[in-house]
């Protein structure tokens, strides 16, 4: 699986665990649009970092806080880059 | 200094032990070997230097519990002070408690020379020989408190606030075996060490370097009749099959929770056992004791029982009772507040007549700005019927501060691990509010249990 559709399934089980209606999702929408809130982030980046090995807010590199789904999708590929090269 | 200068009413430990039953049927055994208490008559474990001991300040320094047991009944009345010292206490932490305790005495192994004290060799066998058993001094009993980080607070007892709940606790049961899966030299491996003695009965004493399957089968070999742990000793005793060789009449839990679920599967492997959960610290000593099988206390324990007053003040419990320790020795500020209470730091809440222990007032972890007890959360994980244990600890966490991450020990293999933690997942959402859920649970072959018998908890 990529990372995408890992973070994509990460979205609806979460959703749906918190019960939450979950918007359908695309790069450019907000994550604030999603109809997650921020316990449901919270749950996402944690199971993130068990699933995938990274946590990229705690790396030592400044970051950019995601705005968008994409962009959340985005920190995780760079962040699985890195830690594989 | 005669004997009459001795202002306490309850006589020595000799004495008492002596006055409590027939002692050549009454014994202390360790995994080497057994050492009948009426040989104490006629012998000493200290030898013929016992007398050199009197009036001094004595640290109590073995590696086995056994030498440590002979030396606290033969120095109890004889010293001006014992301090019990479990093996676990860092080098650089003796040299305060040396210092704190004024030692002018060890009672130890060759090894304890090192500590630069005048040493008395110990062992646990006994010298033939007469010894002067006449109590001279009111003997100060410290006992060091088990913080995981730190130096060891030195807490002062003597043998009147350490029996005081035996006293009042009726029936002990003489020809009762006593054991614990408790080091003796902590409070409540020396509450049972105290009711076997003062009760007129035997003991089994554990060792560090015994697993855990092997002392409950010689505590079952000894006939073990009394037996008492922490909730985390006895989840781990449930997973070996040494406990069917036992068959306990009384059952004891403290020092933790005791959440319904151990409660329960205590009932269920000792059916005709009577099982109670004490409530104790190191600092407030036996508080009371829960008999009707349910977690929690009756809201009618607060207030005053007997010589033992209770109330909860901002969520915490506080005691006042003949049987708290008197201060702290050395720098450690005192630890009762303006009203005489000892602030025990563990939170409680009342839900339809009955207080529940939540947590320590410590361990709380903040989730985006909402708080909950690791212990809490534990006590739910465990009500599945598949869990042993549980550790929940805080995960930091970008958005919210911190989330809620469990560990989970599983009595056996689960044949779908992600339906499990889905089901655990499931009661948790039932029980508790959303932010208290775990946000991730990962399924761990043990949990670390520290050498007071309580689940490791790292700083949240």
């Amino acid at each position: 699986m990529s990372i995408r559709s890992d973070i994509a399934a990460l979205f609806a089980e979460v959703a749906q665990e918190q019960k939450k209606t979950l918007a359908p999702l695309s790069d450019d929408l907000g994550l604030l649009e999603t109809g997650l809130d921020s316990l449901c982030f919270a749950i996402i980046v944690a199971r993130l970092e068990d699933q995938l090995g990274v946590d990229p807010f705690s790396a030592d590199e400044e970051i950019d806080f995601p705005v968008t789904v994409g962009d959340f999708i985005k920190l995780y590929e760079h962040a699985s880059v890195g830690r594989a090269a | 200094m005669p004997p009459s200068a001795v202002r306490r009413d309850v006589g020595t430990l000799w004495q008492s032990l002596s006055a409590a039953g027939s002692l050549t049927r009454r014994w202390l055994a360790d995994p080497d070997t057994r050492v009948e208490l009426g040989a104490l008559a006629r012998g000493s474990s200290l030898g013929t230097r016992l007398g050199r001991l009197r009036r001094r300040s004595v640290l109590i320094k073995t590696e086995e519990q056994l030498p440590a047991a002979l030396a606290l009944i033969e120095l109890d009345g004889i010293a001006r002070r014992i301090v019990l010292c479990t093996p676990d206490v860092a080098s650089e932490h003796l040299r305060a408690v040396l210092a704190n305790a004024s030692i002018d005495a060890v009672v130890g192994e060759e090894q304890a020379s090192a500590l630069g004290k005048e040493l008395f060799l110990t062992g646990d066998h006994l010298v033939a020989c007469d010894p002067d058993r006449a109590a001279s001094e009111d003997t100060e009993w410290v006992l060091l408190t088990s913080g995981t980080t730190g130096a060891p607070k030195l807490v002062r007892h003597d043998l009147a606030t350490l029996r005081g709940p035996m006293v009042a606790g009726g029936a002990l049961g003489e020809g009762a075996v006593w054991s614990t899966f408790y080091d003796m030299r902590r409070y409540g491996g020396l509450q049972i060490f105290l009711r076997a003695m003062l009760g007129g009965g035997s003991m089994v004493l554990s060792s560090a370097r015994e697993p855990v399957g092997d002392f409950l089968a010689r505590a079952g070999a000894h006939g073990v009749t009394h037996i008492s742990g922490t909730p985390s000793h006895w989840r781990r005793a449930l997973m070996s099959a040494a406990t069917r060789k036992m068959a306990p009449n009384y059952v004891r839990l403290s020092g933790e929770i005791a959440d319904q679920p151990i409660l329960d599967h205590l009932r269920a492997a000792f059916p005709d056992a009577d099982i109670a959960h004490a409530y104790a610290s190191t600092e407030a000593g036996v508080a009371f004791d829960v008999r009707d099988g349910l977690a929690g206390f009756p809201a009618s324990y607060l207030g005053r029982r007997g010589d033992v007053e209770m109330r909860v003040v901002d969520g915490s419990l506080r005691i006042k009772s003949g049987r708290n320790a008197t201060t702290y020795l050395g720098d450690d500020p005192p630890f009762f507040d303006e009203d005489g209470f000892v602030d025990t730091g563990d939170m409680v809440e009342l839900r339809a007549g009955r207080y529940y222990f939540v947590g320590r007032r410590g361990g709380i972890i903040n989730i985006g700005g909402q708080k909950v007890y690791p212990e809490e959360i534990e006590a739910v994980i465990n009500r599945h019927p598949a869990v042993r244990m549980s550790l929940v600890k805080a995960r930091k966490n970008p958005i919210t501060g911190a989330v809620v991450a469990a560990d989970v020990v599983v009595k056996s293999e689960p044949p779908d691990a992600a339906v499990l933690k889905s089901e655990i997942l499931g009661i948790c959402r039932e029980t508790l509010a959303r932010h208290k859920v775990p946000a991730v649970i990962r399924f761990v072959p043990a949990i670390a249990v520290g050498a007071a018998g309580k689940l490791a908890r790292s700083g949240a």
